[in-house]
């Protein structure tokens, strides 16, 4: 009780505490609001997102395992499979590559144009996927802007496999540049100077000591980057020809489906796409565990 | 105010933080919980605060049951270990925070609360950095800020969670006294966490050690100092060196090493004895002197047993030339333990 | 052995001067390639018969109807994540609870999903043959090939945005702040307007940034459940495509640099407040 003599006192403590009743459920923690806000996110959770996405595995199961087999691993649907995770995949690993040397420019150097190039990786986040792909698909088509000069060396980098890649690096870049770049920034330069006092050469202090530490980041923006190619429609379809059996994309052969009012096959071809995207975020979740164990 | 803390628990996960806690805190008392890390010290804080709620056991507030209650509603000062000042708010608006929400007849006049601030500035030395934002002040200012903006609500008790633990040792030698001279301005009953020792027996009334969520001792510090309850107080509380061996007629004995132990049972025990405790005796046990560093009024002396144990004894300074190389020593006094 | 001298002199986490021109021209080359030369194109052929038909094109009650939808859409979709992001962020963040970090899973998990599987998920349910397809035919609400249905697939491609910028954010941050304000006497909302908002409003800022350029620029999910009918359905990406298949090239990419500078001025915004509150910049890619 603070002191009567005291300036700060002239009104005493009037009422005491009045005592509480129990609360009906164990109070967890001072700062209100948690059933309010849990069971909003919750609520609003189930309806956009869990009970809609369990329509696509009821949908597909709603026939027969026989017909959900035919229709999910037709042979168009395998062959668009192919090309779907072929592309993202080769896609993933270029942007790995390029990825790596884009961070470590952007990380570990000055050179002017800097901040636009920082910017500018993530424009294919901010660009709408559709006016990315009638963009690219003007500058690789046989008589685009690039094309021109890549069609008398016999190469064709638009609707085809090719194109549907080219696509896919513009999409994936920034998962890997974003993903790599904290873990970059904050590799202690000490370890590289005691690698060097310890007699190692520069190439054998980036072998050895710098790229194993980019490791799991990289692997995490790979798998990232390759989650969001499997899936990507908007900027392919505009430079992938869209063959059937050569190149027809997973996505877009759900949407013909749906257009052919083949809503199971649709369904089950959705299906296969969602469990591919769990194994991803499985896998994703998994790396980030795994790299945790080094800090 | 006073306040009962009656077999409180409390878990986290599997994780028992408070074990059947029991506490008595007199009206205008300044109170330390003192006890190693993950010692459960300041989830006891937070339960008397009201920012835990105990899974068993109850809080009284001047015999009223507040175990459920929020903490303004038991009106308690809380000084965060970080200071949680509200880094967008400037000094003054985060002292006349607890005003400032008040609603109705219950929230003072502008001109009123103004007044307070000022006074509260005046109270820790602060005048004058009302208009200041907290990322301009110095540790030692924040930490003040903060003292001020719990005493603003005139709390009928202020808790204090290391409240010097992230300042540097000069500041906090003069924000300890700081502390003390609040609280006797004020006369609210105190309750604050810390690890330090030093700073526990220096600025408390009473003590409360606690470890693995157990209070082990209750009492002034010099009581707990001097008449440890447990090897655990005597291990934590001021420098000891610690023997394991056996007591048999009034005597303890551990190798060489004989220690006098009137009241202890038989059998196996653990004995403390303090470095100042330790003289030169030459009927005593034998050691070999390894250094001697002189600190102030002090000397320090590291010495082995023949056995190759080391042990501490600290002498005055002018005795320091006696620690020569080997030497005898018996104990004045030990605190020993039934093992 | 050859003396030294300074001139030879180069910190050990320095590279050579070769490798560093060889680097940068590398990744220049390769976002040029990409990035640049796509959006140069944009409005190369946008203004290729000069400003006049690229403005006329923008100028066409349909295209003046697909930028109002959109405006529409984002400007349902955007508060909408955000109070949802705010609300996720204060449970998660200031409150502990058990089956948490697969809450957070959940909540990401729109980003996994491909946007037309998004767009499926909704005819599937909504549709004429769908859960509720009669029942909404019988009360005749349509929300496929309508406006509800292009609203409800841009927020579940958008979903977690907001959240995953604010989550982090205010995990960081901490409790103490609000233990502080409530110790005082605060109610939960005061707290949440006086403390908590202003710590984390650049940090929200910075998500309905991203999450805005994303609800005006989906394409795949829109695509599914649009119906694609002109002046009514149609947002400003799915019009560009409509022109673009037309071989109306000029029109579509007139639109579509509309759409370019929305992203130009997102990633000017978003620089900006990466440089002025570094804080906000957390979480990885999207």
């Amino acid at each position: 009780m603070l002191d009567d003599d005291h300036p700060m006192t002239a009104e005493t403590i009037s009422a005491p505490p009045r005592a509480p009743r129990r609360p009906l459920f164990r109070r967890r923690s001072a700062i209100p609001g948690f059933g309010l806000t849990l069971g909003v996110t919750l609520t609003i959770l189930s309806l956009i997102v869990l009970i809609p996405l369990s329509a696509v595995a009821i949908k597909a199961f709603s026939q027969s395992p026989a017909q959900f087999l035919a229709a999910a691993f037709s042979e168009r649907a395998v062959a668009a499979y192919r090309l779907t995770f072929g592309a993202a995949f080769v896609a993933a690993v270029i942007n790995g590559v390029f990825g790596v040397l884009t961070t470590w420019a952007l990380v570990r150097y000055q050179f002017p144009g800097k901040a636009v190039v920082n910017a500018l990786v993530d424009l294919p986040f901010a660009l709408p996927t559709a006016v990315a792909g009638i963009a690219l698909a003007t500058l690789y088509a046989p008589n685009g802007w690039v094309g021109q000069y890549l069609t008398p060396l016999g190469i064709k980098a638009a609707y085809n496999p090719v194109g549907v890649t080219i696509a896919l690096i513009f999409i994936g870049l920034p998962f890997v540049v974003r993903t790599l770049e904290p873990v970059m920034r904050d590799l202690s330069e000490d370890v590289e100077e005691a690698a060097a006092s310890l007699g190692a050469g520069r190439f054998a202090t980036i072998a050895r000591i710098i790229l194993p530490a980019l490791g799991p980041a990289w692997l995490t923006g790979f798998a990232l980057a390759f989650a969001r190619g499997v899936g990507e429609y908007g900027s392919v379809i505009f430079i992938a020809g869209n063959m059937p059996y050569k190149s027809e994309i997973a996505p877009l052969l759900i949407i013909i489906q749906l257009e052919q009012f083949e809503y199971a096959n649709a369904a089950g071809i959705a299906l296969v796409m969602l469990g591919v995207s769990f194994l991803m975020l499985l896998v994703i979740n998994a790396i980030q565990a795994w790299s945790r164990r080094f800090v | 105010m006073t306040i009962s803390i009656r077999s409180v628990e409390k878990k986290f996960g599997r994780y028992p933080a408070l074990n059947s806690v029991n506490l008595e805190i007199a009206d205008g008392e300044l109170v330390a919980l003192l006890g190693p890390s993950g010692s459960g010290k300041t989830t006891l804080l937070r339960t008397i605060a009201g920012l835990e709620f105990p899974d068993a056991g109850q809080v009284l507030f001047e015999g009223q049951d507040v175990t459920f209650a929020s903490a303004a509603a038991r009106r308690v000062g809380f000084v965060f270990q970080q200071y949680a000042l509200f880094k967008h708010m400037t000094v003054a608006r985060n002292i006349a925070f607890g005003l400032d929400v008040r609603k109705g007849k219950d929230k003072p006049p502008k001109a009123e609360i103004a007044r307070r601030v000022d006074e509260l500035l005046k109270l820790v030395e602060l005048e004058g950095l009302g208009k200041r934002y907290p990322s301009q002040l110095s540790g030692g200012q924040r930490q003040r800020v903060a003292l001020s903006r719990a005493l603003a609500v005139q709390p009928s008790v202020l808790l204090l969670d290391e409240p010097f633990g992230a300042l540097d040792a000069t500041v906090r030698k003069s924000l300890r006294k700081e502390l003390r001279r609040v609280h006797d301005a004020t006369g609210v009953t105190t309750i604050f966490v810390t690890h330090d020792q030093e700073e526990a027996l220096e600025l408390a009334d009473r003590v409360a050690i606690l470890n693995a969520g157990r209070i082990e001792q209750i009492g002034t510090p010099h009581e707990v100092h001097d008449n440890p309850a447990t090897p655990f107080v005597c291990g934590f509380v001021g420098e000891a060196n610690r023997f394991e061996g056996t007591v048999s007629g009034g005597r303890f004995t551990s190798g060489p090493v004989i220690l006098p132990a009137p009241d202890a049972a038989g059998g196996a025990a653990l004995a403390f004895v303090r470095p100042h405790d330790l003289v030169l005796d030459a009927e005593g046990f034998a050691a070999k002197v390894e250094r001697v560093v002189i600190q102030g009024p002090l000397a320090n002396v590291d010495a082995s047993l023949p056995d190759g144990r080391r042990i501490e004894i600290c002498a005055a300074r002018d005795e320091a030339a006696k620690f020569s190389s080997d030497i005898r020593l018996s104990a004045r006094r030990a605190h020993v333990f039934a093992a | 052995m050859a003396v030294a001298t300074k001139a030879d002199f180069r910190h050990p986490t320095d590279d050579p001067l070769w490798a560093k021109i060889v680097i940068i021209g590398l990744v220049l080359a390769f976002l040029g390639l990409v990035l640049i030369l796509p959006l140069v194109a944009v409005f190369a052929e946008a203004l290729r018969k000069g400003l006049g038909p690229a403005l006329d094109a923008v100028a066409t009650p349909d295209a003046w109807a697909a930028i109002k939808l959109t405006l529409i859409t984002a400007g349902i979709a955007v508060p909408f994540n955000a109070l949802f992001g705010l609300c996720a962020a204060w449970a998660i963040a200031k409150h502990d609870f058990p089956g948490k970090p697969l809450l957070i899973t959940l909540i990401d998990l729109p980003f996994s999903v491909s946007p037309v599987v998004a767009g499926l998920i909704y005819v599937l349910v909504f549709g004429l043959q769908g859960w509720f397809g009669e029942h909404l035919i019988d009360h005749d609400i349509k929300i496929i090939f309508a406006v509800p249905g292009i609203v409800l697939a841009t927020i579940f491609v958008t979903f977690p945005f907001i959240a995953r910028e604010l989550i982090p954010l205010m995990q960081e941050q901490g409790v103490s702040e609000e233990e502080a304000a409530v110790s005082m006497g605060a109610s939960g909302l005061y707290t949440f307007w006086r403390v908590t908002a202003p710590n984390v409003r650049w940090g929200l800022l910075y998500g309905v940034l991203l999450c805005n350029a994303r609800a005006m620029g989906e394409f795949g999910a829109v695509s599914v459940v649009s119906g694609h009918i002109r002046g009514l359905t149609n947002t400003m990406p799915l019009h560009v495509e409509i022109l673009y298949n037309e071989y109306d090239f000029v029109s579509a990419f007139a639109v579509a640099a509309l759409l370019c500078l929305l992203a130009i001025v997102t990633l000017v915004l978003k620089s900006v407040l990466e440089i002025a509150q570094p804080d906000v910049k957390r979480g990885g890619g999207h």
